[in-house]
């Protein structure tokens, strides 16, 4: 009689899975606890670029704050695309958020009038600080939290300005992967158009994020999971990725670890903050 | 040794601290210490760092009491709130004369006075990942089994439990209650219905009550420090290794159930295992090639 064999299953480079339910469940109880509980604030101001990210940042703050407190804000730049104004305008009907626009375009001419030879990346810098600015400004005038809107992989990769995309106190959606947001997006209901959609920074006419990065977000998570748990190159060559897509993962990880920290400050003392003075951000 | 009675009747605290600010938190489980007042039980649990909140970095040595401090405080929360006596668990960071733990302490409270009926000191500390304990604390080195007027029980503070070793020691050294404070940031979101860490949890508490025929008391801190989620899932388990009640994870909230504690000699006599490791022990313990002190240098390595 032959015997039937039962084999392992086979290792495929697969972006990491999520659970969308309690991935909400757990980021609607954070948003609570980091705005109400512990600052007493019920408000939050989010940037709503027309991307899945921030859309998907407005649906959790919905759920944990209520609708009527979050307020969106679009910041367009004279060359944003319009369909990014129109998505945006999708998640508010689909939420009924408060919402406002505020054209950045006069703000960043304003500076960039005197710096005419600036290439596309400053002016992207520029834009992308620039709407931080004006965030932070509405959230005062709001008394409202800013909510960042990172994801985990562009915090990877460093595909963010520094300073500027990374500044909101809080975040809910930075420790997931690109491929779990739109997971998230999938369950929350945001828009299928937002989901479908080319990710963009939408700092430069037809830029995409992929073609940016020169690799998916689908093979970069696949890698950088596991390039997080600390797989070598030839590892993750064996588990079916190219030597090539390796490599750039792998050097522009390596190459962005100081956008994921703070200013590097010279020790001088035994007391030197955040060295030997430590204390929890919530303490 | 009196007779242990029949029932411990349990309630689990499942705190949810404001960080760093102890007084409030005092406060506050007082105020449950009230609820609980019109149907008193036997034995209240509080999680590890249960009244300032877990990740505190160098502001532990801000927050560290003495353990008779500690246990004064708690007893004066209760004697407000409820003046019936009772034996209460709760986790907290110690300064015993300028050396700092992680400690719990076992506190049996009178209408008019209160004892320290046991200290443990957290013998594990984590210091990994997200994990930076022994930064700042020091480790404790006894694995102690107490007698309460309920019978013979031991304390672990969150990574003691993980080692199964440890719950097997005090066991075997006669516990016949362990009761486990913890405070365990969630992670995990792949799939499954429930954080992989919680479900780590349960089944780690479940094997330990199962093989060893132990009441297993298990009280979780909750709330968010610092974007790190406590998952609470305060629970108890049967010696038998179901679950009789367990908390979500989220929430600040009591957790009560009525333990017989018979039940321990009827699920031993059922599953032996108990038994069976106390017969095979000094095997296992003698086993020359065993890391232990004293046998590490003997005269053929020298």
């Amino acid at each position: 009689m032959t015997l039937p064999i039962f084999e392992s299953r086979e290792l495929r480079p697969e972006p990491p899975a999520l659970d969308p339910a309690i991935t909400t469940q757990w980021l609607v109880a954070f948003l609570r606890d980091e705005l109400v509980g512990r600052r007493g604030i019920s408000r939050a101001v989010i940037g709503l670029s027309g991307g899945v990210d921030s859309a998907v940042t407005a649906f959790l703050c919905a759920r944990a704050l209520g609708a009527e407190n979050v307020h969106a804000i679009r910041m367009p730049y004279k060359t944003s695309q319009a369909s990014s104004l129109s998505d945006a305008q999708l998640v508010v009907d689909a939420l009924n958020l408060p919402c406002r626009t505020i054209d950045i375009s006069a703000a960043v001419d304003g500076y960039l009038q005197w710096e005419p030879e600036a290439d596309a990346r400053r002016r992207g810098n520029v834009m992308a600080r620039t709407r931080m600015v004006v965030l932070f400004d509405q959230s005062a005038k709001l008394d409202a939290l800013p909510i960042g809107t990172g994801n985990k992989t562009e915090r990877l990769l460093g595909y963010f300005t520094w300073h500027a995309d990374d500044t909101p106190p809080v975040n809910p959606i930075g420790d997931l992967f690109k491929s779990q947001v739109w997971e998230l997006a999938r369950y929350l209901g945001v828009p299928q158009r937002l989901i479908d959609k080319a990710p963009t920074a939408d700092l430069q006419a037809d830029q995409t994020d992929e073609a940016d990065l020169g690799i998916t977000y689908a093979r970069a998570d696949a890698i950088l999971a596991q390039l997080l748990l600390g797989y070598s190159d030839a590892q993750l060559v064996e588990r079916g990725f190219s030597h090539d897509e390796v490599t750039l993962v792998r050097r522009r990880v390596d190459a962005t670890h100081w956008k994921r920290h703070l200013p590097t400050t010279a020790m001088l003392t035994s007391t030197a903050i955040n060295e030997f003075y430590l204390r929890p951000v919530d303490y | 040794m009196s007779e242990v009675p029949a029932h411990l009747r349990v309630a689990l605290l499942q705190t949810k601290p404001a960080k760093g600010q102890y007084q409030r938190n005092l406060a506050a489980a007082g105020e449950a210490f009230a609820q609980l007042a019109g149907d008193a039980p036997d034995l209240v649990v509080l999680p590890e760092a249960a009244l300032t909140g877990y990740f505190l970095e160098g502001a532990v040595y801000d927050l560290a009491l003495c353990a008779s401090s500690f246990a004064s405080d708690l007893a004066r929360m209760w004697r407000q709130a409820c003046g019936q006596r009772v034996d209460l668990v709760a986790g907290f960071f110690e300064n015993d004369g300028g050396t700092y733990y992680n400690s719990a302490i076992y506190v049996q409270i009178e209408p008019d006075n209160e004892r320290i009926v046991h200290l443990h000191r957290k013998l594990f500390l984590p210091t990994y990942g997200v994990f930076d304990e022994e930064r700042f604390l020091s480790r404790g080195h006894q694995l102690g089994v107490f007698e309460t007027r309920f019978g013979a029980m031991a304390l672990l503070i969150c990574e003691d439990a993980c080692h199964s070793i440890a719950g097997t020691i005090a066991a075997v050294k006669g516990a016949r209650v362990l009761v486990i404070p913890s405070a365990s940031p969630g992670r995990g979101v792949e799939g499954d219905g429930e954080l992989e860490s919680v479900a780590q949890w349960r089944a780690r508490l479940r094997l330990t009550a199962l093989e060893h025929g132990v009441y297993v008391i298990y009280a979780g801190l909750t709330g968010f420090e610092g974007g790190k989620g406590m998952t609470g899932s305060s629970c108890v388990v049967d010696p038998r290794g179901r679950i009789l009640v367990q908390a979500p994870p989220t929430q600040a909230c009591i957790v009560r159930a009525d333990l017989d504690l018979r039940d321990i000699d009827l699920a031993r006599a059922s599953l032996p295992l108990l038994g069976d490791l106390e017969t095979v022990l000094p095997d296992l313990l003698l086993d020359d090639d065993l890391p232990l002190p004293g046998r590490r240098y003997d005269a053929a390595d020298l």
